[in-house]
């Protein structure tokens, strides 16, 4: 019998051989990987397996993999995991949005896709309870992420309602998509879901675009799968909620006052591509955004309580029809100061546009600001971008945004992500790497969220990106080893958000997960084998590579070289990550996870994390 | 709706005039004669539909499970939409007591109709567009 909280099929798609077929994967693989983030990698592992460092994640064999997990849909704050090898960082990462996708897939009857091959044109997967069908995307192809959502609504809309005319269509399909960045396969672009919310690290969009899949719909009729113990989560559901609802700072203000306090309180936020973290620009307050731009102060996701969402629109003016939701705190760093703009009109416009374009609102910005740099720097020259780019200038970051979704110019090289345009910039310049690398702010490949680390006074630390197997993802930082095995990388695999989970007791989460699935899950289980098993199988991916890149074990598990840089400016001037530091907690943390002082997973730990079938390839690394 | 936050909530308005239960070809609708609300007679009931028809505002549906019109039914005028809402500390839902109006048929409404309005409510000319 299928375990509770899962619908106990999944979907396989040979999109070369336009073949779908249903596959269910055993209960014990479920307790050991849960869902999303742990069951992808570990479905990535059974399809890939030690050929793994020459598979190209942007081959048709590259498996794209859309999975929700057991507690999606029932725990408050659904969202979606989509995974695969990412095109970024060669490793993996469980890139979650919060999206009706989620339920709609749930409901249908599926827990998720997994997507091969390549499709000779365009096409988008329809899931409904009569199953799934690929269709011609053609009519979509080359539309921007705004209007690839409207059209294929309206279509799919208008179809389903037909298909049980009297019981028409209560409400909207769930849907993801790609924009543009993603269809020109820029690497670090993201999948798209909603109208603004992204599937940002990892570059899954460029994935997608590679196996010509524009888009998957999906719309259930049914209910969310039978939970285990259903009046113990109906309790437990209780519990949780009567202590988000008491979150009221993310009620009334989302993360939307943050574009101006962190960079003010924590001096923690990008400034001009991170060449400062502080700032106090009052034009950049968060009332200023929520007097004049804000539309809904109040708005959630399904079966969500947290409620920290808010929509942005600008009714007037040159950008006028411009929506986004909030923005949030990463996106008015990322597409504002980190663009040295502190006005909240442009900040909107900017982040309305890379969603639109397709791209990750972290990712693809954080190369654009790299491109200005190495522009101030009198690396790259007006000749390169065809006009002159200025730091504050909305209109600049507007070009070179498209130029990098269209790949045009010198944004064909930046469509690469900020780590491979790096090294490509100083092939093409006649420069050593190292002197185009020192201004690029990633981990991995995985370009860094708003979140710095010198001042220390952010939840950020030394080893938070990098000792982090998803590089600069801010969402999953690495902490010491043991207690953030309980954090992201459980939310991420059983398929919920963060905002709902920390502040409530990780027991009360933890009986949650027990009452849904029926495993004998708990805190301590999930720290010390579940959690460590996951983290390891995404290590050892990510230390096996990728055929145009490896990563040198330790060497690069450090954080960027500006981010030991001393602080310029604010109260927290002069002040950087101590690298001493970060060297003794590296190792700590390697040793708590029974990895090696290379960080390689010791054959011992292998065995205990039942990873057997891993150590035929960690014994060449080794 | 694709916009954010255009989410509508659709329930019957309890039309004074009823044009679903005189649409009802085998009598299986009444009202309540105390709080107003559409009873389904579910054994008479044959799912033909023609209740959603005649509905300004498409509101009833024929539930997945057995075919049969589905209408709210005011759990017996005390809604247990009300009691979770204020229990969850949303407060968005409330009871109103008010006397029969011609205006209540009015807010029965198909869903995406009411999404349009307040697309343009929020989003101005942007809003318009989504109508065309």
């Amino acid at each position: 019998m299928t375990p509770g909280g899962y619908a106990g099929k999944y979907l396989d798609v040979d999109l070369t051989k336009e073949k779908i077929k249903e596959v269910e994967y055993s209960d014990k693989v479920l307790e050991q990987y849960f869902g999303g983030r742990g069951l992808a990698a570990k479905v990535l592992w059974d399809k890939v397996g030690d050929k793994y460092p020459e598979l190209d994640p942007l081959d048709p064999k590259s498996p794209l993999i859309v999975f929700t997990g057991p507690m999606t849909g029932i725990y408050p704050g659904s969202r979606i995991c989509v995974s695969g090898k990412s095109p970024v960082s060669m490793g993996t990462v469980g890139s979650t949005a919060a999206t009706e996708f989620a339920n709609e897939i749930k409901e249908a009857g599926y827990d998720g896709v997994t997507f091969t091959g390549k499709a000779d044109k365009p096409v988008y997967l329809l899931i409904t309870d009569d199953g799934a069908e690929l269709r011609d995307a053609g009519h979509l192809w080359g539309l921007n992420g705004e209007k690839t959502l409207i059209k294929l609504n309206k279509e799919v809309t208008a179809e389903l309602s037909k298909r049980k005319p009297n019981v028409g269509l209560w409400k909207d399909p769930g849907m993801i998509y790609i924009g543009p960045a993603g269809e020109n396969m820029v690497r670090n672009a993201a999948v798209i879901t909603k109208l603004c919310h992204a599937f940002g690290y990892g570059g899954y969009g460029s994935l997608m675009g590679s196996k010509n899949l524009k888009a998957v719909v999906a719309k259930g009729r049914g209910s969310l799968p039978k939970v285990d113990a259903p009046e113990s989560a109906k309790l437990l559901w209780r519990k949780t909620h009567q202590i988000l609802i008491g979150r009221s700072q993310f009620r009334r203000e989302g993360t939307g006052y943050a574009g101006y306090s962190v960079g003010a309180e924590t001096s923690s936020e990008p400034i001009r591509n991170w060449q400062e973290e502080w700032h106090d620009e009052k034009s950049y307050a968060g009332p200023l955004f929520e007097h004049r731009y804000w539309v809904k102060k109040k708005w959630a996701d399904f079966n969500c309580t947290t409620n920290c969402m808010k929509i942005s629109c600008i009714k007037t003016g040159k950008w006028k029809g411009d929506i986004t939701d909030m923005p949030d705190y990463e996106l008015q760093a990322y597409c504002g100061t980190n663009f040295g703009i502190y006005d909240p009109e442009a900040n909107i416009h900017l982040a309305t546009l890379a969603d639109k374009l397709g791209h990750s609102g972290i990712n693809g910005p954080n190369t654009a600001g790299y491109a200005v740099e190495l522009h101030q720097r009198g690396i790259l020259e007006d000749s390169d971008f065809g006009f002159k780019p200025k730091w504050g200038d909305p209109e600049t970051f507007d070009r070179i945004l498209h130029m990098m979704a269209y790949r045009e110019k010198i944004g064909d090289v930046l469509a690469e992500g900020t780590y491979r345009a790096a090294l490509k910039i100083a092939e093409m310049k006649g420069l050593k790497p190292e002197e185009t690398l020192k201004y690029a702010v990633h981990v991995k490949g995985i370009e860094i969220g708003a979140h710095g680390t010198r001042s220390d006074a952010d939840y950020t630390h030394d080893i938070s990106y990098a000792a982090s197997v998803q590089g600069g993802d801010h969402t999953s930082v690495a902490v010491d080893g043991y207690s953030d095995m309980s954090g992201a990388v459980f939310t991420d695999s059983a398929v919920f958000c963060n905002f709902t989970y920390y502040g409530v007791p990780q027991s009360l989460v933890f009986d949650f997960a027990k009452a849904i699935t029926g495993f004998p899950i708990t805190l301590e289980s999930w720290r010390t084998v579940t959690g460590p098993r996951i983290v390891t199988l995404q290590k050892a991916f990510l230390m096996m590579g990728g055929p145009d890149l490896e990563w040198e074990p330790v060497k690069d598990d450090d954080n960027p070289p500006r981010f030991y840089e001393p602080l310029p400016s604010g109260p927290y001037k002069g002040k950087t990550t101590d690298k001493k530091l970060v060297d003794t907690k590296l190792q700590t943390y390697f040793e708590t996870l029974g990895w090696d002082e290379r960080g390689i997973p010791s054959k011992e730990t292998l065995k205990k994390l039942d990873l057997g079938f891993l150590e035929k390839s960690m014994s060449r690394l080794r | 709706m694709p916009f954010p936050g255009v989410e509508v909530p659709h329930l019957c308005s309890q039309c004074m005039d009823y044009p679903c239960v005189s649409a009802c070809p085998v009598d299986a609708l009444s009202v309540d004669p105390d709080y107003g609300a559409v009873i389904v007679d579910r054994e008479k009931c044959t799912g033909c539909g023609d209740c959603i028809t005649a509905c300004p505002g498409t509101v009833p549906f024929l539930h997945p499970g057995d075919n049969k019109a589905t209408i709210c039914d005011l759990c017996g005028g005390e809604p247990k939409c009300v009691e979770v809402c204020t229990e969850a500390g949303y407060n968005a839902l409330t009871i109103v007591n008010e006397e029969p109006n011609i205006h209540r048929k009015l807010y029965s409404r198909n869903p995406i109709d009411t999404a349009r309005d307040l697309a343009v409510n929020m989003f101005g000319e942007k809003g318009e567009e989504v109508i065309e």
